[in-house]
């Protein structure tokens, strides 16, 4: 099959969605590679780095699209590139299927089977074709960038002979991808780091990112498995106390990292008018989430703007495209994953398995049909998170009860023992007689002292322990011996053969635990 | 005739014992406590044969001596790693020991009975001691050498069964015949029939069928635990070689063999139910053999194994400030616990935070991996127990697993259908980066599948754990 990868028409786009790279090992997949002259320009990648990957370079996009079963891009196709498609040819990129119901409408009565990139279902096995989260990796660790670009200062606190320099403060909003990469690189800067989001169980991520989890007191949190690992909406009263967290702590703050998204609705309102009010002139935000209205309802799509108490506030919606280089390496892995997937003999045959749930959930039109939106994944992406019964806090009062309790416990049951271990000796006692007796009592003390002794033996030790008892109990070799002096030779014989045989557990035993214990050392 | 010197000798080495066992409890004071064993031992020994056992003296000697040699001889050349079969095989001298005591005991009774009809004079110190009991106690005796031999024979085919599956000779699955608990039951059964019988008559045939009985059941009983409960099953056998030798003990009336018979036989309880403890599994379902039955389907395990060669570990291991290994069966059996110290040494060199976490059933043997470890010289304060390490690994940067693999499992705390289910496990997972060295894609002993190899920030380090380590170290700086 031909695989080719056209110029992204889109103004700014700089990606592209093949590098050598990652053609080389679709060639390996058994596919012929097309790329439309200049499409990697942009993204640092000259044709003739395709031609030497053995990339047929074609000269115009009407072409390639002729040319090419399976066409890879990274943005939606426009109008233009949606009248080239044609029946059974595949076309995977980007597509943004909620809201572009025509151009998928047409592609499906044209019988072109269209992957959409943004589809694919959040599930480990389908972790190498997220090309959401390898597109918002670089959008996190971009948007510090961008901030620290407009941002005055230093990121890291320096005490220099010119006078000290406080270290800047970052609140990231939104612990997704983008998120964690943002906290990431601002703590790598040096920044003090904050994060927020509304999934408690990520605080164990953003904490181990290096950043601090702004913890809110509230009881009814999100159990995020049950949406696929996204944020749900928060009630109104869970938004008033985050906004009142938000609140005071926007004076401190000198660097805002927005990436709270919900998917398929408008971007929540985190940062409103007053925060940026309340901050410190040259404070800086970069809103992620621009392109579905922002976080913050100043910010303007695709600008920057500064606001009259100097903040700049940062609106793009091209992070990824502005380190194309980058971004193109990882999409056009994410791509070669997809392909990879879809080639399962490595044949250069595809076959669009419609059963396989990443294929089926990624596919919004096949054979002549939409088939957006999938039906829910088999399995679900992420294990649901146990219930957990919070601990009380107990009283210094409860707290007395209960180890009261807890010692009244003991009493009673080592009582209970007691007074029955005394019962069976007394009605042993009332039957056997008292040469028995004494060897009885004998017994039941050595056990007891065994038990006493061997409850402090460290776990370590364990096995000397048992290579100890092992030769310990060729005691038994004394009733042998005892025996050597009878009168039968049947007698003396098996006698014999208990000496020799607890002889060898005797040596062997004891020197075994000199050998273990010899090599036990403190370091 | 009184032995005065022979019970005092006695006392002694009693308590020469108990100081031994006890001393157990550190690492330094354990050296010396040997001592105290090999003194209480040779005390005992030599009591015996100038006192009560003296006849026959030189023959003893010479046996001893001769047992001496090749004890001596096996425990010098053994492998560290081949202690649990070591330590399994000698019980079953143990075991055999008890039943050939217990035999020559029922038959001295049967000689002195001949002889006092007859009016000759018996011969031996047991025979003499024998000829002066009451009729009552020659029943007692006769049920305490019963016991003695039905302990002893089960242990010895326990132990030998045990050496097998611990050497590889047999099969370490759990394997039942048809009719399962059912035979050993009955085998039970018989045994105890057989006690009423010979009880009654005092004859040598249900004594000797009693015996075969529980070879059987011995046999029968080990055979149906899988390997990875063999921990458990060897730490058993211990403590019924201690309660055989009680058992005999009381039918000579010999109270050292009581006390030290009954201090091995309780060591070995507890030591058997700390660990049953450790696995969250109850004494009976140990001994039954088998996991339990699960309640439903276990989770499906969802995502792939990801490989990664020598020098993505070494990359990592080189940038990683803190790093925990996790010791298995795997180790041992690779022979690889010289190559992990060495691995050891060098991080630690560059100032690196590396610990070890053992998990209580690691290995085939209780405390296998510390032993391991301090062959190789691995300094033993920096091999800790899960319960002290646990909550450590969410600030670990890289945790390698060698060779284990149920005892890392997180479906035991995830997956309620799991059959491992609520085992207490290493929480390697909360580490930031997991390297699992393992021969290949295989399940653990339990035969369950591990959602670990699975995870995200788990990467599959596969082959031969010593081959893997040894292309590792060079690439370490």
């Amino acid at each position: 099959m031909k695989i080719g990868a056209p110029k992204e028409t889109y103004t700014g786009e700089n990606r592209v969605a093949m590098t050598p790279d990652s053609a080389q090992q679709i060639q390996k997949l058994g596919h012929d590679c097309l790329i439309e002259t200049g499409a990697g320009l942009n993204a640092g990648f000259t044709d003739d780095a395709y031609k030497e990957a053995g990339v047929e370079v074609v000269k115009t996009a009407a072409a390639l699209w002729k040319a090419a079963d399976v066409v890879v891009k990274v943005r939606q196709p426009d109008a233009s590139e949606s009248k080239r498609l044609r029946e059974g040819q595949t076309l995977i990129s980007f597509f943004n299927p909620a809201a572009n119901e025509k151009a998928m409408a047409d592609a499906a009565k044209k019988g072109a089977n269209v992957i959409a990139m943004e589809m694919v279902p959040r599930i480990s096995r389908a972790q190498k074709m997220d090309a959401l989260s390898s597109m918002a990796n670089i959008a996190g660790y971009r948007a510090v960038i961008e901030a620290g670009n407009n941002f005055g200062r230093f990121f890291t606190g320096q005490v220099t002979a010119a006078g000290k320099v406080p270290p800047a403060k970052v609140l990231v909003i939104g612990a997704g991808v983008a998120g964690l990469a943002a906290i990431g690189t601002a703590t790598s800067l040096g920044a003090i780091t904050y994060a927020f989001d509304v999934r408690p169980e990520v605080s164990e991520q953003i904490e181990s990112m290096g950043a601090e989890f702004v913890f809110l007191d509230f009881e009814d949190t999100q159990d995020s498995s049950a949406s696929g690992g996204y944020a749900a909406p928060s009630s109104p009263e869970f938004r008033e106390k985050q906004l009142e967290k938000f609140r005071e702590m926007a004076p401190e703050i000198d660097i805002v990292i927005c990436t709270a998204l919900i998917p398929n609705r408008e971007a929540p309102e985190l940062w409103t008018e007053d925060m940026v009010k309340a901050m410190k002139p040259g404070s800086v935000i970069v809103d992620l989430a621009a392109e579905k209205g922002g976080n913050c309802k100043l910010t303007v799509m695709d600008e920057k703007i500064v606001t009259d108490n100097d903040v700049t506030i940062i609106g793009y919606t091209d992070f990824p495209s502005r380190m194309a280089a980058q971004a193109s390496t990882l999409y056009g892995n994410n791509i070669r994953h997809m392909l990879t997937d879809l080639t399962p003999e490595k044949d250069g045959q595809i076959v669009h398995n419609m059963e396989d749930d990443v294929i089926r959930g990624a596919t919004v039109t096949y054979d002549k049909e939409v088939t957006y939106p999938p039906p829910p994944p088999k399995v679900s992406a992420i294990a649901a998170a146990p219930k957990k019964e919070p601990a009380k806090e107990l009283t210094p009062e409860e707290k007395k009860a209960q180890e009261v309790a807890a010692f009244a416990k003991e009493t009673r049951l080592q009582v209970t023992l007691i007074t029955v271990g005394a019962v069976l000796l007394l009605s042993v006692g009332l039957v056997a007689p008292a040469s028995f007796m004494q060897h009885f009592i004998v017994f039941v003390l050595s056990v007891f002292v065994g038990f006493q002794v061997i409850w402090n033996v460290s776990h370590a030790l364990h096995t000397p322990l048992m290579a100890v008892t092992n030769a310990i109990s060729s005691i038994i070799i004394l009733g042998a011996l005892l025996q050597m002096g009878s009168g039968s030779i049947l007698v003396i014989l098996l006698a014999g053969i208990s000496v020799f045989m607890t002889g060898i557990n005797i040596f062997g035993g004891f020197l075994v635990t000199r050998r273990m214990l010899a090599m036990f050392q403190k370091s | 005739m009184d032995f005065g010197f022979t019970t005092a000798a006695y006392v002694v080495a009693a308590v020469l014992f108990i100081l031994s066992l006890g001393g157990l409890s550190g690492q330094e004071s354990a050296k010396r406590a040997v001592w105290y064993g090999i003194a209480g031992m040779a005390l005992a020994v030599f009591a015996t044969l100038i006192g009560p056992g003296s006849g026959l003296w030189l023959a003893s000697l010479v046996l001893l001596g001769g047992g001496g040699i090749i004890g001596y001889q096996l425990a010098s050349k053994v492998e560290m790693t081949q202690m649990p079969e070591l330590v399994a095989g000698m019980h079953a001298m143990v075991g055999l020991a008890a039943v050939f005591v217990g035999f020559n005991a029922d038959w001295t009774i049967g000689l002195v009975d001949a002889a006092q009809t007859s009016g000759e004079p018996v011969v031996g110190y047991f025979a003499e001691l024998v000829a002066k009991k009451t009729q009552v106690e020659i029943n007692i005796l006769r049920v305490e050498l019963f016991l003695g031999i039905f302990i002893g024979a089960i242990t010895f085919t326990g132990s030998v069964v045990a050496y097998g599956k611990l050497s590889g000779r047999l099969t370490s699955a759990a394997e039942k015949l048809p009719g399962g608990h059912m035979l050993n039951a009955a085998a039970a059964g018989l045994s105890l029939l057989c006690l009423i019988w010979y009880f009654n008559t005092g004859g040598f045939f249900p004594l000797f069928l009693m015996t075969l009985a529980a070879l059987f059941i011995g046999y029968h009983l080990i055979m149906g635990i899988g390997g990875a409960d063999m921990p458990v099953v060897v730490s058993m056998l211990n403590s019924y070689s201690g309660w055989a030798a009680a058992a005999i003990g009381f039918s000579l009336g010999n109270d050292l063999l009581i006390v030290v018979g009954a201090l091995v036989g309780s060591s070995g309880a507890i030591l058997s139910y700390i660990m049953c403890k450790a696995m969250n599994r109850s004494f009976v379902s140990v001994i039954l053999g088998g996991f339990g039955g699960t309640s439903g389907p276990a989770m499906e395990v969802e995502g792939e194994q990801v490989s990664i060669d020598a020098d993505g570990v070494a990359t990592a291991l080189n940038e990683a400030d803190s790093v925990i290994i996790v010791p298995g069966y795997g180790m041992a059996v690779a022979q690889a616990q010289n190559a992990v110290s060495e691995l050891v040494k060098k991080l630690r060199a560059q100032g690196k935070e590396v610990r070890f976490a053992i998990h209580p059933v690691a290995g085939r043997l209780p405390g296998h991996m510390n032993v391991l470890l301090a062959e190789a010289k691995v300094p033993y304060d920096i091999v800790l127990e899960m319960d002290e390490i646990n909550e450590d690994f969410p600030s670990t940067d890289v945790a390698i697993v060698i060779g284990s693999n149920d005892i890392v499992n997180p479906a035991a705390q995830d997956d309620p259908n799991s059959p491992i289910a609520g085992m207490p496990v290493l929480e390697v997972w909360k580490a930031k980066q997991v390297f699992v060295s393992k021969r290949g894609q295989g399940t653990g002993y339990s035969g369950i599948e591990n959602p670990l190899f699975f995870k995200d920030n788990t990467r599959m380090f596969y082959g031969d754990a010593k081959a893997s380590l040894d292309t590792l170290l060079p690439k370490i700086d």
